[in-house]
């Protein structure tokens, strides 16, 4: 397998505090990356990062996709290249339908909007078309509703690299199995993901997994030993201690 | 081509629906103030007539307990380049009765045009009114429109008023709707206007929840670019028990645009609730930065945040 994504040396720095210190992993091509840690340890600065979200651009490191540096690129033009995200809390509107927001994906790929395409999608994230398609995705979506939307809107996308900031978080059990079949969906049709996640079940779906920490990778391994180690060294934090930054791959 | 199809013709680029010759709907066509074509329904009495030099008086009043089926047509306009049009305006919806009014203001051609709207709108108990209002101005931004609404709306009563304003320039648009709500009453008036160039729009809008659990919604979406200006006054008050009212405004800016919006609330009664919002700004850079994620270049994502709103 080629390498999808190389990130190297990744160092961000916002207002004076150095949110991201040296961040170094790749993804392979239909790989399902994890990416697990505490609250506030640099999870979505890292996916806003990749993604070039503005004010989240690089002092030092690079980014290469599909051996490409990202780095200089807009955000529009490493969608095009076929890297996308998936937002932790992802954006509501106005007056822009179900229909319409899926829709873009497509068209942006230059592909005809196809009803069927669009209904195939919602169903695989368990919303039911007919409900949904005329709904404006505002405020009148739940949390859950929402970002399954946000997923249909990806598997539209046909993209190469999905990040997934916390895809599970506030959607319901049975839902949570539909993303777990999206996960798969993607990795089926070799597109890779950089998944992360809080929960367990999520880390399943992972071939590899990352440990971050105040902004840097300090293991990297099979999930459940990630898991294992996350959840008997960092809960509550024994850094002073006896943490290492070995990466075990 | 008579002064009646070009009027007709004028409406239909704007959009409006080929309705005139259907004598299940009831119609008024104004050019200044020529009265070129009047229709009207069962139940319902639509009638104009000219009262002085550039000035109409238009009627419509429903007979108690009638629901009008098909909403009436209203076309206005000033064809040429330079004119005045006055519209005098009186609706009485009665006991239980409802109807919905759509009017086009049509000014393809202004350069120098002055649209004076007055109207005095009656809701007798039960009764319910809809109220869509659309424009279309031309390119030139040489229309100016003054509209004046004093609103009664008895117990039980209902209004909706929409206006939208989306395509071509503005000009200059100035409104002043009051509107005085009984027991049970809701009224609810929404305008969407898209500015630019220096398109200068001002609305005031007063919804006075005097009755006991009356409700009213004052809901503004203005986009505006160049060195277009928007200034909204929205007011409502609520003197009584359980009225409850929500003022929403928001403006989303491009360039030397510059939003105003001076929210009024004032509640009376420790039963009486308003609550507002309003969000004056550039688009939202997460609602941009999503789109831009799906691939769409910034001006594509900006354009279709800023239709939602004007759709919404
Ligand atoms: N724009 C910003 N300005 C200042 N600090 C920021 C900014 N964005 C993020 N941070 C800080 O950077 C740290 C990392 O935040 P981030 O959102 O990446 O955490 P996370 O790992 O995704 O956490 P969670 O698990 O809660 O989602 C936090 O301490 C946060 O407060
Ligand atoms: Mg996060």
């Amino acid at each position: 397998m080629s390498k999808l994504l190389e990130v190297k040396d990744i160092h961000l720095t916002i207002d004076e505090a150095e949110i991201l210190k040296g961040m170094e992993f790749s993804i392979e091509q239909g790989e399902v990356f994890a990416l697990i840690g505490p609250n506030g340890c640099g999870k979505s600065t890292l996916a806003y990062t990749l993604m070039g979200i503005n004010n989240y651009q690089p002092q030092k490191g690079e980014i290469v996709f599909k051996g490409k540096n990202l780095n200089k690129m807009k955000i529009n033009e490493r969608a095009k290249l076929g890297l996308t995200l998936a937002w932790q809390e992802p954006a509501r509107y106005h007056g822009v339908t179900v229909r319409e927001f899926l829709s873009l994906g497509l068209k942006s790929r230059g592909e005809d909007v196809s009803e069927k395409k669009i209904r195939d999608a919602l169903n695989q994230v368990a919303i039911r078309p007919g409900q949904y398609l005329d709904r404006f995705i505002d405020k009148t979506l739940s949390g859950g509703e929402r970002k399954r939307i946000e997923l249909a809107s990806l598997i539209l996308m046909e993209p190469d690299l999905v990040i997934l900031d916390e895809p599970d978080s506030g959607v319901d059990v049975v839902a949570l199995n539909n993303i777990g079949e999206v996960i798969n969906h993607f990795r089926e049709n070799g597109t890779g993901i950089l998944l992360i996640t809080h929960s367990e079940e999520m880390l399943h779906y992972a071939d590899r997994a990352a440990l971050v920490c105040e902004g840097e990778i300090i293991r990297q391994g099979k999930p459940d030993a990630i898991s294992d180690y996350f959840k008997s060294y960092c809960l509550p934090c024994h850094k002073e201690v006896e943490c290492d930054t070995e990466v075990a791959s | 081509m008579n002064d009646y199809q070009m009027m007709v013709d004028a409406y239909k680029d704007a959009g409006g629906e080929d309705v005139f010759s259907d004598s299940d709907v009831a119609h008024i066509v104004l050019e200044r103030d020529k009265i070129l074509g009047q229709h009207t329904v069962e139940g319902l009495n639509v009638q104009a007539e000219k009262t002085a030099e550039d000035t109409v008086k238009v009627f419509v009043t429903v007979e108690s307990g009638y629901k009008i089926k098909n909403p009436v047509h209203m076309c206005f306009g000033v064809l040429p380049e330079e004119g005045r049009q006055k519209i005098d305006m009186n609706v009485h919806v009665k006991e239980n009765a409802h109807v919905e009014v759509r009017a086009d203001c049509i000014f393809p051609n202004a350069v120098k045009v002055e649209h004076i709207m007055d109207a005095v709108i009656n809701i007798d108990p039960h009764g319910s009114y809809i109220y869509k209002e659309h424009h279309f101005h031309g390119d030139n931004g040489g229309v100016e429109v003054i509209a004046r609404s004093d609103i009664n709306v008895k117990s039980d009563g209902k209004l909706t008023t929409k206006f939208d304003l989306l395509k071509g320039r503005v000009g200059k648009i100035d409104f002043d709707y009051e509107a005085e709500l009984a027991d049970n009453a809701a009224v609810e008036m929404l305008a969407r206007i898209s500015g630019q160039k220096d398109d200068f729009i001002k609305i005031r809008e007063a919804g006075h929840l005097n009755g006991k659990n009356s409700r009213g919604v004052l809901d503004s979406k203005i986009a505006l670019k160049d060195s277009g200006e928007a200034e909204i006054y929205n007011e409502l008050t609520a003197g009584a028990a359980g009225a409850m009212g929500h003022v929403d405004c928001t403006e989303i800016i491009k360039d030397k645009a510059v939003a105003r919006a001076v929210p009024i609330v004032e509640v009376s009664h420790p039963e009486a609730k308003v609550t507002h919002e309003a969000a004056i700004g550039s688009v939202d850079s997460t609602q941009l930065q999503t789109l831009m994620a799906r691939g769409l270049d910034e001006r594509e994502a900006s354009e279709i945040i800023i239709q939602g709103l004007l759709n919404d």
